[in-house]
């Protein structure tokens, strides 16, 4: 991933004055004492130490977005050219950085504490004892189990969305029809997709999909009675939203491929077979390694299918970790413990997908 | 002239290659039209399940005109249908109040994202920043690791933290966070863009006497406007369809289509021809944007892929 163009070099004669470079720098303190001044008044405000202050936090948030604003201006002001060229990046970092980090280390020490949103006392740390819950916590050991699934079934997908891709890249007519056909299932929000096809056409007695069933023999149709059909209908819809995602990286990639390799195969007598086992699928790795990587990583946030549809049932045999911290929050509103799960997922997460890249990294330069 | 014997005829296995070919196209438009199938069996149920009655749906009727009449029930109960479109109807501007917010969110975010990413990405990809240990990799690495970040981590500090701004419940909010959720992923596409740009552009304009932003502004933009479009669009799907952080972080003015749709699931049983319209108008505005605009769509999410 590291696509780099070209980089504009520029040289520029700036002459900054130092009177223009102390007013930069005294912008940015000024606003930036603001801030603080502000935050430190409603502190104090909010603990009953001062008698008057704002009705909420929000003049706070002006107060950064106005350091923020400073921030950036004295770039230019302090730094010239150089400035401008920072310019570029800072709104972003900025942007990203306090809505990234702040919350994050607010979440971590909110997944320390009791909390529990229907209890009045509000929050009390209580040391390790959410980790404590957690390792026996089987419902939650039983969700990540669910993602282990979850996420290898994303091969299967691959496989026909592979499949899809190599179709749509053979000499058929009404190309562009088939196109948008195979795309819109991407277009429909989870949420209408699971009342579309998880409650209505899966519905046990008029849904067509029950029919179909019958028809097919058999006789008592249930797609969520059981706990491996239930995931598996979950896994299905999922596939079915998201198979398009990947047929088209992989279509872009089939249609990137240097025309002559596969031309020259043929020459050489290669069946259809084996042109594709020996010559496309090891030139289609890259673009099938990063759309699977891709795919893995929308797979981990994997929710609304599932809170809509069976919310984690039977007995949490659908359960991604996803919607089980949601009906965590949701129903039982303990904030704390959820939180705490959260944070641990988010650990896994980072080891899984870094171990992923690893793997993948080491893996592609082998053929080489 | 009575010897009709054919002088020229296909060898065997010219004959044999004809079959195959037939075969093979014949493998082709069965495998395309079953999957045509799948993908457009729920969309042709959902909508013609919303001009259904009672009845209908319990006899499984599937073909408007021939087995059912198609009546407007589903589509009065949301307030939409000819006879009552004039009328007064709560419902109707309820589901245009979610609507509304569904637009204005998911327009403003993405449009946000597009701004603040492509921003970013065409300094990534022109400048070498140094910010005490970053370089350009390791920012770059930093914005596209917020994509495995999972909603769930945020959900909480957020809700927590809007509470305190006066933000829950407010467009502005999920604003934010959808801006947030997708900035990676604007980042990602456009940066592959910039990087396809020859440089020499800006070069011959910097020599003409345009600034750094003079020049991103009047030469590189408009060539990356197609690649802005297709992340834009990319995260309008993005972000119509969020559920999430919707569920948890909105209660009733800034509540977003999804959330309405799957208010109603639970509440009386399930009335399907309400449902069926309700999902049916939900998923209208991206069904038309996939037909009309398609094109921008395969580019976004191709940008990344090859290289």
């Amino acid at each position: 991933m590291s696509t780099q163009g070209d980089l504009l070099h520029i040289v520029t004669s700036d002459t900054i004055s130092p009177r223009r470079v102390r007013a930069g720098r005294v912008l940015v303190w000024v606003a930036g004492l603001g801030f603080l001044g502000v935050a430190a008044w409603q502190i104090l405000f909010a603990s009953g130490r001062v008698p008057w202050g704002f009705d909420n936090w929000r003049p706070v948030l002006l107060a950064y977005l106005v350091w923020a604003t400073a921030l950036c201006a004295a770039q230019v002001i302090v730094r010239g050219e150089a400035g401008k060229r920072t310019l570029f990046i800072l709104p972003a970092v900025l942007f990203v950085v306090s809505l990234v980090v702040f919350p994050l280390l607010f979440g971590l020490y909110i997944s320390f504490t009791d909390w529990n949103l229907a209890s009045q006392q509000g929050m009390q740390p209580n040391g390790l004892n959410n980790l404590r819950q957690m390792w026996n916590d089987a419902f939650f050991w039983n969700a990540l189990k669910n993602m282990v699934y979850y996420v290898l079934a994303v091969f299967v997908e691959y496989a026909i969305a592979f499949g899809l891709a190599l179709l749509l890249n053979a000499q058929i007519r009404a190309r562009k029809f088939f196109r948008v056909t195979f795309l819109l299932p991407l277009m429909l929000s989870p949420v209408a997709v699971s009342w579309m096809i998880g409650k209505s056409m899966m519905e046990i007695r008029f849904g067509p999909l029950a029919r179909l069933a019958r028809e097919l023999g058999w006789d008592r149709p249930s797609f969520f009675g059981s706990p491996e059909v239930a995931r598996f209908m979950i896994m299905a819809m999922d596939a079915w939203t998201f198979i398009p995602f990947m047929m088209i990286m992989l279509l872009a990639g089939l249609q990137a491929l240097p025309k002559e390799v596969i031309e020259a195969s043929k020459v050489d007598g290669a069946s259809a077979w084996q042109s594709f086992w020996e010559v496309i699928f090891p030139l289609m790795l890259p673009v099938s390694v990063t759309a699977i990587v891709i795919r893995v990583i929308f797979k981990l946030k994997l929710a609304d299918i599932i809170i809509n549809v069976t919310s984690g049932g039977p007995g949490g045999a659908t359960d991604s970790v996803t919607s089980f911290i949601f009906r965590e929050y949701r129903d039982r509103s303990n904030v704390g413990y959820g939180t705490l799960l959260a944070m641990v997922y988010l650990v896994l997460i980072i080891i899984f997908v870094t171990l992923l890249l690893k793997v993948v990294a080491r893996f592609m330069e082998r053929p080489q | 002239m009575t010897g009709t014997t054919q002088i020229f005829r296909d060898a065997g296995s010219d004959r044999m290659h004809r079959a195959k070919w037939w075969t093979s196209r014949i493998a082709i438009y069965g495998a395309l039209t079953i999957w045509a199938i799948i993908c457009l069996f729920p969309i042709y149920w959902t909508v013609t399940t919303s001009f259904k009655l009672a009845p209908d749906v319990m006899k499984g009727n599937m073909v408007p005109w021939l087995d059912f009449t198609p009546r407007w029930k589903g589509w009065q109960s949301l307030g939409l249908s000819p006879d009552v479109i004039f009328q007064t109807s709560t419902v109707r501007e309820e589901f245009l109040k979610r609507f509304w917010n569904s637009l204005i969110t998911s327009l403003t975010s993405s449009g946000l994202a597009v701004v603040l990413g492509s921003l970013a990405a065409y300094g990534l990809s022109r400048f070498s920043y140094r910010f005490g240990f970053m370089r350009n990799s390791d920012i770059s690495f930093f914005f596209l690791s917020q994509m495995i970040l999972p909603p769930v981590v945020l959900a909480l500090p957020f809700l927590v933290l809007y509470k305190s701004l006066a933000l829950l419940d407010t467009r502005i909010g999920l604003i934010l966070l959808y801006t947030l959720m997708v900035l990676p992923i604007v980042i990602w596409i456009m940066r592959d863009q910039f990087a396809g740009i020859p440089v020499e552009l800006e070069e011959a304009a910097l020599v003409d006497g345009l600034g750094i932003w003079g020049a991103f502004f009047q030469i590189v933009l408009p060539i990356a406007l197609p690649g802005m479009v297709a992340a834009f669009i990319l995260s309008l799907v993005l972000t119509w369809n969020e559920y999430f952080f919707a569920a948890l972080l909105t209660a009733t003015d800034a509540k977003t289509l999804p959330v309405m749709v799957a208010s109603q699931t639970g509440s009386q049983g399930i009335n399907w021809w309400s449902m069926a319209a309700l999902s049916g108008a939900a998923i209208l505005p991206l069904v038309v944007v996939a037909i009309f605009l398609e094109k921008y769509i395969i580019k976004g999410m191709a940008a990344g892929a090859v290289k």
